[in-house]
């Protein structure tokens, strides 16, 4: 056992690893965000402090485990929140059962269900989503409150403060620490993917800020959708939304040229693309699809593996992407899976149809602001070979984008449109 | 735990009701308070007189100072609540959706402060 220069770092891997899984049972077993959070912090601070000098323990997470445990007990020997010596014993004798099973077990199904619970509890409706992300990063996968602001590109203050704030909401108002019953799974369930759904977005859509913490964000919210889907075995929405995250994670690399220009699907280089990501998802596609009717992380899923299936553009089978759509439009309305229905009617040989049905989405004003209309529409009109109509179309969408990427995507696209 | 549960709801989408419709609202209030006090969640509850009947009142310079009407001018106006015993927000929750002004106007949730012994 030696002293290493990168335990420090080991510890910090370790923190990431598994703060999710030891603060669960401890938030259940203390009442409190907050008070777990501190046990959760000494006992990482307990290994700071010993393993420099006494060297990384055979077993590091057993140590620290234990660490918990036992600066759970203290802290409950030390509060005066208990009425007398009998409830303090019960509650020391809860945070000993919680804990006797072996290490190996404890992380890997005694927990399950306090994930679930903390899962859920982050990602409350109660709470605001930009909180429920916040909250979600820093307790769920253990990131700090300054890694979560500099993903966020907010001052670590304003982030620690709305964490703060979103802990005391669930105190204050009783927010219940529990998995949802049958009856409302299905809702809450939906709550929960969207905002891991957002985690991963924010770092996926490469609006601003340093690449390499954005694609950690994608990275975060790939483990989350796994877990979620690990924890919940019977539900097929958490197949899911992994498969869309893998499937469009998988094309990250191909996405961005040279000169960190946008490269749009149908330019990408697919020999890019990470095929053992593909190979993992198109299975939880599979499976994903099972429900009946199909859902829509499932159905997101099962186009981006028609994408992921087509070796050259040229062989996407924009039939069935038309028909999937279909069926999200019905399942799930939106006038965005009108817009990408429109397209992919449009690209499976329609051209006409699909240019008439994204005129008459404008035309109801349901997507006025939304710059990948026009976006659209342009991109249609001039494979129609109607340059004039596109150039106003990109200038249309090139007054609602924000994004700088893809703002000189449409410059670009618009100059190369013959006169 | 205590959750005052506060009805917003626009004013005039009352007044506009038919006799009929009015009365079918008041019964739809008297089924759900009667539910809640069967199920031993209900602890008060009142409808408030409109809001052209409120005075606002502050003390300035140790003087008291009125003016007519609400505090705020809104869209929805504060027009009654409920005080109801709730294992957590999640119940408190699903008993304001249950409350008829829900679907047309805007029920907000609040918890009830606890003062500990040792201050809060």
């Amino acid at each position: 056992m030696s002293v290493t220069p990168d335990v420090g770092a080991r510890i910090e891997r370790l923190y990431r690893e598994e703060h999710g899984r030891i603060i669960a049972p401890l938030i259940r077993l203390l009442g409190d965000f907050a008070r777990a959070e501190e046990v959760v912090q000494d006992a990482f601070e307990a290994a700071l402090a010993q393993w420099p000098e006494e060297g990384v323990p055979a077993e590091p997470r057993a140590w620290i485990l234990r660490a918990a445990r036992n600066k759970a007990i203290d802290r409950i020997r030390r509060s005066a929140r208990y009425r007398d010596k009998q409830a303090e014993l019960t509650a020391v004798a809860a945070v000993e059962g919680a804990f006797a099973p072996s290490p190996d077990a404890l992380l890997k199904d005694a927990l399950r269900d306090d994930l679930l619970r903390l899962v859920f509890t982050c990602c409350h409706p109660a709470l605001a989503p930009d909180a429920q992300i916040a909250l979600t990063l820093r307790t769920v996968c253990g990131l700090t409150t300054e890694e979560i602001a500099r993903a966020f590109l907010l001052d670590p203050r304003t982030m620690a403060q709305r964490i703060v704030r979103v802990q005391k909401k669930i105190a204050a108002a009783k927010i219940p620490y529990r998995v949802p019953e049958a009856d409302e799974l299905g809702a809450r369930l939906e709550a929960v993917l969207h905002t891991l759904y957002l985690v991963f977005n924010e770092g996926y859509a490469a609006s601003a800020g340093d690449a390499l913490v954005r694609h950690e964000l994608c990275a975060e919210g790939l483990r989350l959708a796994e877990l979620v889907a690990q924890l919940l075995p019977d539900e097929t929405e958490p197949k899911g939304l992994l498969a869309l995250m893998l499937l469009t994670d998988a094309r990250r690399d191909a996405r961005v040229g040279p000169d960190g220009e946008l490269v749009v699907l149908e330019e990408q280089d697919r020999t890019r693309w990470d095929h053992a990501a593909i190979a993992r998802a198109l299975p939880l596609v599979d499976a994903s699809l099972a429900a009946r009717p199909p859902r829509a992380y499932a159905l997101q899923a099962a186009v981006a593996a028609l994408h992921a299936r087509a070796a050259r553009a040229a062989d996407t089978d924009w039939r069935q992407i038309a028909a999937l759509y279909a069926i999200h439009a019905r399942v799930a309305p939106s006038p965005v899976v009108e817009l990408n229905h429109a397209v992919a009617v449009a690209m499976a040989g329609d051209l006409a149809e699909g240019l008439r049905r994204i005129e008459a989405l404008d035309a109801r004003g349901a997507l006025a602001r939304y710059h990948l209309l026009p976006a659209a529409r342009a991109d249609l009109l001039r494979r129609a070979g109607r340059f004039a109509d596109a150039r106003r179309a990109y200038d249309d969408a090139l007054a609602l984008a924000t994004n700088e990427v893809e703002r000189r995507y449409l410059a670009r696209r618009r100059e190369a449109l013959p006169p | 735990m205590n959750y005052l549960l506060m009805i917003y709801e626009n004013e005039r989408l009352m007044n506009d009701m038919s006799p009929e419709e009015q009365g079918r609202v008041f019964a739809e209030y008297h089924a759900f308070t009667e539910g809640i006090v069967k199920s031993g969640h209900f602890k008060a509850g009142d409808a408030l007189q409109p809001v052209a009947t409120a005075t606002s009142v502050r003390v300035k310079d140790g003087k008291v100072v009125t003016t007519d009407g609400p505090f705020a001018e809104t869209k929805e106006q504060l027009g009654g609540y409920y005080l109801i015993d709730a294992k957590d927000l999640d119940e408190a929750i699903a008993i304001a959706a249950r409350i008829p002004a829900a679907r047309i106007g805007t029920v907000e949730v609040r918890p009830v402060m606890v003062f500990d012994q040792g201050g809060m």
